[in-house]
């Protein structure tokens, strides 16, 4: 461990905090492309942030100490999780603090803190919202748990960095377990993002949404930083998805030359990834609530394929 | 960690969407669909017979893979559609379980099968021996979809997807089977498609409907 190994952690986490509002911004300005309307600018987020950050806080009178407590748990719970998954390095110190179970604890921990926080006023609304954010991530976690066993079982261990360097190290072979769990994952991500499918990221004050229910008590600086966190949230998972199953590229030394390459190729996978989520929604219709659960249960059975093809084609 | 040969990577991942679409069946609620699943998985096991034609250099297999194509791809399902159509059965009843219930029943029906063909493979010989697990999986979870399913047509489907995997497993256990034997089956398939669909004529004549719960009121109460 020396300084150098630092300022690129650093450097990394700084990196995905600012870079998380722009996917977001990116996703949509693909969305409104696909759908022939005329795009907000990429920045918008970044402007949204701002403008909610000069305004003064207002707070409900029965509001907890929890409730002002968590914005800033989640946050921090999100840059933590920035830091421990390889998105341009893999031989970071803080990466080698946490495997993938435990960071599937720590999304988690932001999980419980924003639907206690959103229960907390007691309003209808937060309770609903709560209630359903816990219903899709009681779903959503065990799928995920499945696609991280299998990445694990093909490059034999649970920490991040290194099955994004077995992976990386492998040349290209059609596996169809690791395809499957790609979808897997791919459908976890919509469900845990309030993406479409799940959930429509563009709606306020409906009886249907999840994400924007739990916030709707949050205001000025609370509400920048739970908007931030969902922005990284995705961005994490985002990178999650770039590290395990499209890692060619990714920086095994700490080269300045291979760090540009690793930082350009990821942002290219990002520009992809984003432009297919956007692809993805405009394809598809937000389910009923009540069809959540088997939409998660298709991604479970999606994974726990791949896992049973892995162990009966046994490569 | 040695690469497989491309062709045989193929073939695993055509295996492995066997299985994916044995269990799209499974979970399928509309009758149309799932004889769309059925033509579709019948055309994977068609290229999967080609590529193990073209890899292993027999000739008999070239004849499977076009009566594959001709019967199971564009003959039966076309048949199938037209039963449908002079029926109007277009939507199945919900399957006796849950879809998730099924899903998980499923996935245990696919543990099973694994431990059941271990056997099997440590006997073959063949560079494909690795799927029979994932064939014997199929057959099962297509036996699962006739359990499951209340009217003939979707049995019916049941049992040709139970015929593919059976198919599936020999190709991959020993190269396929005789030609005899193979064309033998091809035509008990077919002739059988042929008298269900008179039966289902006859049955939903009888009962107006082709579920076959109505079936029980044939046994005698006194």
């Amino acid at each position: 461990m020396n300084v150098y190994d630092w300022i690129v952690q650093l450097m990394g986490i700084a990196m995905a905090v600012a870079a998380a509002p722009a996917l977001v911004g990116w996703v949509n300005q693909c969305r409104a492309w696909l759908q022939n309307k005329s795009a907000p600018s990429i920045l918008l987020p970044y402007r949204g942030i701002r403008k909610l950050f000069h305004k003064d806080a207002v707070i409900a009178d029965n509001a907890s100490r929890l409730f002002r407590l968590a914005p800033y748990v989640v946050f921090g719970t999100m840059v933590t999780a920035a830091a421990v998954i390889p998105s341009i390095a893999t031989r970071l110190p803080f990466t080698q603090a946490a495997d993938a179970i435990a960071l599937v604890g720590l999304l988690a921990t932001a999980r419980v803190f924003l639907s206690l926080a959103a229960m907390d006023v007691g309003t209808a609304f937060g309770t609903l919202g709560a209630r359903r954010e816990m219903m899709i991530g009681f779903l959503a976690e065990p799928a995920l748990l499945v696609v991280i066993f299998v990445v694990s079982l093909t490059s034999a261990t649970t920490a991040l960095p290194l099955i994004a360097e077995r992976l990386s190290a492998q040349s290209f072979t059609l596996n169809p377990s690791l395809a499957f769990t790609a979808v897997a994952f791919t459908m976890v991500l919509l469900a845990e993002n309030a993406r479409i499918p799940v959930d429509n990221p563009a709606t306020h004050l409906e009886l249907t949404m999840i994400h924007e229910a739990l916030l709707l008590e949050y205001s000025a600086r609370h509400l920048a930083l739970m908007e931030w966190a969902a922005a990284l949230k995705l961005f994490n998972y985002a990178c999650i998805g770039v590290a395990v199953f499209i890692p060619w590229g990714i920086a095994t030394s700490h080269a300045p030359s291979s760090l540009a390459v690793s930082i350009v190729l990821l942002g290219v996978k990002l520009l992809f990834a984003g432009a297919g989520l956007a692809l993805i929604e405009t394809l598809s219709a937000k389910l009923r609530v009540f069809r959540a659960p088997e939409f998660l249960a298709t991604a479970f059975l999606f994974a726990v394929l791949g896992l049973l093809v892995r162990l009966l084609l046994g490569e | 960690m040695k690469a497989l040969p491309w062709d045989l990577q193929l073939l695993n991942t055509l295996a492995a969407l066997l299985l994916l679409l044995s269990f799209a069946m499974l979970s399928q609620r509309r009758i149309v669909s799932l004889v769309n699943l059925l033509a579709m998985q019948g055309a994977l096991l068609c290229i999967a017979t080609l590529l193990l034609a073209w890899r292993t250099g027999s000739h008999h297999l070239y004849v499977s893979a076009a009566l594959t194509l001709g019967l199971k791809v564009i003959f039966l399902p076309w048949l199938l559609h037209r039963l449908i159509r002079r029926l109007g059965v277009y939507w199945d009843t919900e399957p006796l379980l849950n879809i998730a219930g099924t899903m998980m029943v499923g996935v245990l029906v696919v543990i099973f099968a694994f431990g059941l063909a271990q056997p099997i493979t440590a006997l073959a010989s063949t560079a494909t021996r690795n799927s029979i697990g994932i064939a014997v999986a199929v057959i099962l979870i297509a036996f699962l979809t006739m359990i499951t399913r209340r009217k003939a047509m979707s049995q019916v489907v049941g049992f040709l997807s139970m015929e593919n995997g059976l198919f599936f497993g020999a190709m991959s256990a020993t190269y396929g089977m005789p030609m005899v034997v193979e064309l033998g089956i091809a035509l008990d398939v077919l002739v059988a498609m042929l008298v269900l669909g008179v039966f289902f004529f006859l049955i939903n004549k009888q009962f107006d409907s082709l579920d076959l719960k109505h079936f029980e009121s044939l046994k005698e109460d006194q």
